[in-house]
């Protein structure tokens, strides 16, 4: 007759297996996946015929079929393209007089290279035989020129850098934060737009 | 005297383990937020090529994924060694690509049909023909937006 007012207690001994047949099913099942990469914007397919583009705003990436890679016809090392794409973008070759010039550019203000960041066109051809891999390589070093200029310039104008306020906006709440964020962002991109044309393969 | 002497010193007591589905379940939760549930076998490989200037790719609604690569070993009897397509789980040719954004793209909401992005999770020895062909699809239904899906890691650990 004791204890016949309370329930004996349920014994947990068997929770732990019942924990660890739940891990082992989340870790068979699922897969750790990958969720970054560049994002790109595709040409609409009826386009008109291209506005005519000054010879010396495009700078022309060929990679060929055994992935060898062409700056305007010239055979370049990977390691180099970074700082090629970097003196090309900001160039800023237009004159003080000119409705073009450009009063942030760091460049050599060449005449033979692009005018304006604005106007600095990157066109990257491959052939159908071009590995995937170097042709991802490729994007990476060109992105990593134009985000190497935009960290300068907010660096310069904001005190912080143009990738770190990149992932911050993606992470922020605040309405208000967000909006003042997206304008530097905006503003950046203004000064260094990311024109980086994949062209068709013949 | 005799009430000191009952102790046996000689044995340990037992390590208690209770803490242990506390544990357990702590390494549950873990691994229950961090993955991602698998929405179809890849039946390509897929060694994504890294990249260290990416962008993290927008949510998981937002995304229609299109792996390329050689199929795997046991498909390779029925559909060879070379690159191909993935759409969900079969294989397919460049152009039913179109179709199947149109089909997926219907299946979202409607207001998520404008901001869809085509993530490519394509294997680093595939060749870019193929991308094309699939831009080229892509480009067709006006499924502009495009995410070449990397890991992280150096560029150019992919050349050599």
């Amino acid at each position: 007759m004791k204890n016949r007012g309370e329930t004996p207690g349920v014994n947990a001994g068997s929770m732990a297996d019942i924990a660890f047949l739940l891990l082992i099913f989340f870790l068979v099942t699922t897969s750790i996946e990958t969720d970054v990469g560049f994002n790109r914007m595709l040409s609409p397919i009826d386009i008109s015929p291209p506005l005519p583009y000054n010879d010396k705003n495009i700078l022309l990436v060929q990679v060929n079929h055994n992935n060898e890679i062409l700056v305007d016809n010239e055979l370049v090392d990977i390691t180099d393209l970074r700082r090629i794409a970097v003196a090309f973008i900001d160039n800023g070759g237009a004159t003080l007089d000119s409705e073009h010039y450009c009063d942030y550019c760091q460049g050599e203000r060449s005449v033979f290279s692009s005018e304006n960041p604005n106007k600095a066109v990157i066109s990257l051809s491959s052939e159908r035989d071009t590995g995937y891999a170097t042709f991802i390589a490729i994007q990476n070093e060109l992105v990593g020129a134009y985000n190497q200029l935009r960290n300068r310039e907010a660096l310069k104008l904001y005190g912080v850098k143009y990738t770190d306020m990149e992932s911050e906006y993606l992470n922020v709440t605040s309405k208000g934060r967000k909006a003042k964020l997206k304008e530097k962002i905006e503003t950046i991109k203004r000064r260094y737009p990311q024109k980086l044309s994949e062209a068709e393969i013949k | 005297m005799s009430k000191f002497a009952k102790k046996k010193s000689g044995e340990l007591p037992a390590v208690s383990t209770a803490s242990l589905p506390d544990i357990v379940f702590m390494l549950l939760f873990f691994f229950m937020t961090v993955t991602v549930m698998k929405d179809s076998t890849v039946k390509v490989e897929n060694t994504l090529p890294n990249a260290s200037e990416i962008k993290k790719l927008e949510k998981k609604d937002r995304v229609i994924t299109i792996y390329v690569g050689a199929p795997t070993q046991e498909y390779q009897s029925t559909f060879g060694s070379e690159p191909k397509i993935q759409l969900n789980d079969k294989f397919a040719s460049p152009s039913e690509v179109g179709d199947f954004i149109l089909m997926e793209r219907a299946k979202k909401a409607q207001e998520l049909q404008n901001v869809l992005t085509t993530s490519l999770k394509v294997d680093k020895n595939a060749n870019m023909g193929l991308i094309s062909d699939i831009k080229q699809e892509l480009r067709k239904v006006n499924a502009l937006k495009v995410n070449y899906t990397t890991y992280e890691g150096d560029a150019f650990n992919n050349i050599n």
